[in-house]
């Protein structure tokens, strides 16, 4: 193909974007296009798998039978949001092992939030609360992203996820609510949760490198700070319902701008655990490659006996 | 409080609790995503009958006790479960020969229970059914996969099998509760379900190359609650947090 013709087809590929047409896997796209995404949802998809392993950290232990079950199907959620956007990425000629791949040798990231550790059964409330509706809001607008296969699948994540919110939302507030002792344990999860999670929203404008090219593709409408500042703006009026206090002496409502101004976010903890030195960067990817070694002889298992039942077929056939 | 009916219910349902218990401690780290959500599901599954079970122990109890109360306020030697069902997960093969052994059981004992002329244990058995024959096939195709895989397979396969063989005996002993009940025609006489559970399982392993242990050795002592070493470690995660956080609401 010709300069000319690439360039005549990137043309019209970008019209289809600017008339909100969605793009499918047979289409054609710009090769930046493909990798990008590429990236994003695969990404997207190991901070699902990973993000199993702080809250699975807490099925044994959940302090009721139905706190048990919300949490194992949420977790369980967690693997079938895995399970579609590995299955939305392969669509882009990438296999699920390649990206297994890049998880397990630190070559692809996964949300920094799920390093850090669940200690208490607090966490759990934190979790769905905080993390859950830091990433609905990052997710909602992905819903009507240009890429059709991402985009259908957003739309059943954020349908589940605003679920898990609520839940989440709704461990707190019993906390809040109980003892002395419960009361605290909600209290100190939100001082440990609070600023992770607004580190989750991403880099400040300034020097986020993505930006302007995502917003193209509809990857993202919104910059981070606009999205930073919506949680704030959202989750601290829920903080105020339930008797908790935002770990935060800058938090300040700003009548002119109607909206709360917030205090200095510590950047150089959110680039040391981006760089792979949180609290449990390690023990997560010990984890992840763990059971897939461990696993290896299982999935071997797996295909040798289909090849097996294949070939005794072929033979009944002949 | 009809203490036979109260104790027949627990036989049962602490089955589901260890078992369920014991598959979620694999959520996340199972060998590939399917068989992880295959193997939450079934933990999920579980405690949903254990919640069942326990609500109607809670009704019968007639003394306030909750049903996480009796899921995880009771002492080691309280817990009425088969010894089968807290076997660790040594590896994925002892996770899936548990789950078979347990499964081809389960399925016959809820077939029968449904008969039950305890309305509400006869009700749980029907909604129950479903999702056991579920699991029983989830766990027979892994078996037959494992043992028809490869070597290596095979090998571990079949000593989870040789392993977990001396337990299995015990799922068809019968407690003083059990006897009361299937005397009243409230529940299954197990000793009925022996002959074609082992029918069943030797043909299950047949299909998967895998040899039915010789062994007439067995253990028992789960359903007077006398476990293996195993059951206490499960039960301080278990039990956790209605210890260290006693009479307060979650």
């Amino acid at each position: 193909m010709s300069e000319e013709q690439i360039k005549n087809l990137e043309v019209q590929f970008e019209a289809r974007i600017a008339r909100d047409e969605k793009i499918e896997p047979k289409d054609w796209m710009p090769e930046k296009y493909r990798k990008t995404h590429i990236r994003q949802m695969s990404q997207h998809a190991h901070s699902e798998i990973v993000g199993m392993l702080p809250e699975g950290n807490w099925i044994t232990r959940a302090p009721s039978l139905r706190r048990k079950v919300a949490l194992l199907a949420k977790v369980q959620d967690e693997a079938g949001h895995g399970l579609y956007l590995y299955s939305a990425t392969e669509t882009l000629g990438v296999s699920r092992d390649e990206m297994y791949e890049q998880l397990h040798t630190g070559k692809a990231k996964y949300s920094s939030i799920f390093n850090y550790p669940t200690i208490t059964w607090a966490d759990m409330g934190a979790i769905g609360w905080l993390v859950d509706g830091a990433a609905i809001i990052n997710q909602v607008p992905l819903c009507n992203t240009s890429y059709g296969p991402y985009a259908r699948a957003m739309i059943r994540v954020c349908k589940e996820e605003s679920f898990h919110q609520r839940q989440g939302y709704e461990i707190m507030i019993k906390l809040a609510n109980g003892t002395p002792e419960q009361k605290e344990m909600a209290q100190d999860a939100l001082n440990r949760w609070w600023w992770p999670s607004l580190m989750m929203l991403g880099p400040t404008d300034d020097v986020s490198v993505h930006t302007a090219q995502s917003m193209k593709w509809k990857l993202k409408r919104k910059s981070n700070d606009d999205l930073r500042q919506q949680f704030i703006d959202q989750t601290v009026p829920q903080a105020d319902l339930i008797g908790l206090t935002i770990p935060d002496p800058d938090l300040k409502w700003n009548e002119e701008r109607g909206s709360y101004d917030f205090g200095e976010i510590n950047w150089d903890e959110f680039w040391q655990v981006v760089k792979g030195h949180g609290p449990c960067n390690k023990e997560r990817m010990k984890a992840r490659v763990g059971a897939w070694e461990r696993g290896e002889w299982v999935r071997d298992a797996a295909m040798a006996h289909a090849e097996k039942k294949q070939e005794r077929k072929e033979k009944l056939a002949v | 409080m009809k203490e036979n009916l109260y104790n027949y219910i627990l036989g049962i349902a602490d089955n589901s609790l260890i078992l369920g218990q014991r598959m979620g401690e694999l959520c996340g780290h199972g060998p590939s995503l399917e068989t992880d959500i295959a193997c939450t599901n079934i933990s999920l599954d579980l405690f949903g009958q254990v919640r069942s079970y326990f609500q109607y122990a809670s009704k019968i109890s007639d003394d306030g006790r909750t049903e996480d109360d009796i899921a995880m306020l009771r002492k080691e030697r309280e817990y009425k479960n088969v010894l089968l069902v807290e076997q660790p997960n040594t590896n994925f093969a002892f996770t899936i020969g548990r789950q078979f052994l347990f499964d081809v059981y389960h399925l016959a004992f809820l077939a029968e229970l449904q008969k039950s002329t305890d309305l509400t244990l006869s009700a749980i058995a029907n909604k129950c059914i479903k999702e056991v024959s579920y699991h029983e096939r989830f766990s027979s195709d892994w078996v037959k996969r494992l043992g028809d895989g490869t070597q290596e397979s095979k090998e571990k396969m079949q000593e989870a099998i040789d392993a977990l063989w001396t337990y299995t005996d015990e799922l068809f002993h019968q407690t003083e509760a059990d006897k009361a009940m299937v005397i009243e025609n409230v529940g299954v006489d197990v000793t009925q379900l022996k002959e074609n559970y082992y029918l069943r399982v030797a043909e299950l392993l047949k299909e998967a190359t895998i040899e039915v242990p010789e062994s007439k050795w067995f253990q028992k002592g789960g359903k007077e609650g006398i476990h293996t070493e195993h059951l206490g470690y499960l039960l301080s995660d278990l039990q956790y947090m209605q210890r260290t956080y006693p009479n307060m609401e979650w």
